[in-house]
């Protein structure tokens, strides 16, 4: 198994070589070239642009934005999420404003910051997965499409095609035979047997796995006896689900050859390392985000310091280094 | 905006419930407007716990002063800090209040500790004015004084009693809008939902322009995680959904669609 090969694919940009403090930090998910392991989680950094101010995008890894369908989506009602110990529980509802918009609107940032983009796309039917990311192929800056099959929060799409095997293979081969981009499945938390499922993506074609997606919860005010969120349900997402995630970042990696995009409760470089150990070639910050904008940025540093203390001149040779 | 450490220069209590929070934050002190808010995160509680968004009161030669009231764990540990604590603090965020108010009369009319952004708004405008204050009780009333010091016309309802007029704020409002032409007045108002959406109508009602500064729950403060979003209107009369933290959070009473 190699999942540290840095190979080229049509339409991928390389991210050229960056070496600090002897550390070669660039890592290959599935075909697309990041500087460093670390990337931001989908619907957590906006589309880039929002946190302009306070980070430096150019510097991460790569930009998962927030999911996209075909048209513009509102999402859900307000209130959309509640902080709990150790998180938080959203139920936004992937409202954006439609790929034609995230085209138009937001790509163009993200392009001139010079850093790889993942799209994160949802929809309500293979096929309109499959022609939104159809429409993404070749739009510059776009590096990789990330099919969301397990968001909670939205009964028209997402979860539903992700909590049955057959279904997200059958998803997976859809959408590669409408783009050459590097696909990369979502996917939930929520299921029996994550390998399952690792290995029908692999085979139906997916280049690398994104996992895990918030967790299914609800929070209820006792005073009111109501559900807090409009939604009533929403995804637990923060420090309270990373060991969830180690798990199942675990046991997807040894279960398929492709990369795995570790997110869950990523606060700093010690959960990132943990997530690469355990078999991840990259991570993704969330919710980190909004507490500490500057989290992504303090865990390559922590990365590229860890792997400096640890005698190890690349951070790729972090992935799958678990003892077990 | 910027993202920095602001240390703690005094913190006192103004009544049971409500503190005066006064920080060093020159970086975002040279630039903050009234209406403006800033991301606190509040040392202490877990590394889970979001970000608090609070109003900005004053923000006078680098000193950024916050008025809140203890609601729940993150103001409660807030209310603890004492001078030398340090805070993480973004800021300044959002739109802010137009200083503008083209030679009308401003109506500044607050509900509970919205009065704090209105009262450095009153210090900013170039002209003096009218407060409308209202809250539940006597000591909900906070800093009144403030205006009256600016010789403000200060009038204030208590929905028991125990301070001016029994009341609403918006009976307050209902009055001095009945006396004052329509064309000589303009509101600013932030307070609770129910109050502004009160304040807004009878402004639309009326034909005068108001400025209502939204409250609501904020996760992200830049406008990345669409948790505080509200239903507006274009001048055209299309709709669009807007981001409270980053788009306002205060828009003119005829963009909201309640």
């Amino acid at each position: 198994m190699d999942r540290t090969r840095l190979s080229r694919r049509p339409g991928v940009r390389s991210a050229g070589d960056r070496v600090v403090n002897n550390i070669d930090m660039q890592v290959n998910l599935g075909g697309i070239l990041m500087k460093n392991p670390v990337a931001v989680a989908s619907g957590t950094f906006g589309y880039g642009c929002e946190y302009a101010g306070l980070v430096d995008v150019s510097r991460l890894g790569a930009v998962t934005v927030k999911g996209v369908r075909l048209q513009p989506w509102p999402g859900n009602p307000l209130p959309r999420h509640v902080e709990v110990p150790g998180g938080m529980v959203n139920a936004i509802g992937l409202q954006g404003p439609g790929v034609d918009g995230l085209i138009r609107d937001y790509l163009p940032f993200l392009h001139r910051a010079d850093v790889p983009v993942i799209v994160n796309v949802w929809g309500t039917s293979e096929e309109e997965y499959a022609e939104v990311a159809a429409r993404l192929d070749g739009v510059p800056g776009v590096a990789g499409v990330e099919l969301n099959v397990s968001c909670p929060n939205v009964k028209e799409g997402g979860h539903a095609f992700g909590t049955d095997p057959h279904t997200v293979a059958a998803l997976v081969a859809a959408v590669r035979r409408r783009t050459r981009l590097p696909l990369i499945p979502k996917l939930a938390p929520n299921v029996p047997a994550i390998a399952v499922f690792a290995r029908a993506a692999e085979e139906a074609g997916a280049d690398a796995l994104s996992l895990i997606n918030t967790i299914p919860a609800m929070v209820i005010d006792i005073e009111t006896r109501r559900p807090v969120l409009a939604n009533t349900v929403g995804g637990l997402s923060g420090p309270a689900i990373h060991p969830v995630a180690v798990k199942l970042v675990w046991e997807a990696s040894r279960a398929v050859r492709i990369p795995i995009l570790a997110m869950g409760g990523i606060s700093g470089p010690e959960q990132a390392i943990e997530f690469m150990i355990a078999g991840a070639a990259a991570v993704a910050v969330g919710t980190a985000n909004f507490i500490d904008p500057t989290t992504p940025l303090r865990v390559i540093a922590g990365i590229e310091a860890y792997c400096a203390r640890h005698g190890l001149t690349s951070a790729r040779a972090l992935t799958g280094s678990v003892r077990i | 905006m910027v993202d920095c450490m602001a240390r703690v220069i005094e913190q006192h209590s103004l009544s049971s419930d409500y503190f005066m929070l006064l920080l060093k934050a020159p970086e975002v002190t040279a630039t903050a407007r009234p209406g403006q808010f800033v991301h606190v995160r509040v040392t202490g509680l877990s590394e889970a716990a979001l970000r608090r968004p609070f109003s900005i009161y004053g923000a006078d030669q680098g000193v950024l002063a916050l008025i809140y009231k203890t609601v729940g764990r993150g103001t409660e540990q807030l209310a603890r800090l004492a001078a030398g604590d340090t805070v993480s603090v973004i800021g300044p965020l959002g739109n802010g209040f137009p200083l503008d108010c083209g030679g009308r009369v401003p109506i500044l009319v607050a509900g509970g500790y919205g009065v704090a952004p209105l009262s450095f708004l009153a210090r900013r405008l170039g002209r003096r004015g009218v407060l409308l204050v209202g809250a539940r009780r006597a000591e909900d009333i906070l800093c009144a004084c403030d205006f009256a010091d600016l010789a403000w016309d200060v009038r204030v309802a208590t929905q028991d009693g125990s301070r001016g007029e029994r009341g609403l704020v918006t009976d307050l409002l209902d009055a001095c809008l009945a006396t004052s032409p329509e064309a000589s007045t303009e509101i600013y108002a932030c307070g609770p939902d129910g109050m502004l959406r009160a304040v807004g109508e009878r402004a639309v009602a009326a034909g005068v322009r108001a400025w209502l500064s939204l409250d609501k729950h904020m996760v992200c403060g830049v406008g990345a995680c669409l948790a505080c979003v509200q239903r507006l209107r274009r001048a055209d009369g299309a709709e669009w959904i807007g981001r409270v933290c980053h788009d306002g959070p205060v828009f003119e009473a005829r963009e909201i669609v309640w």
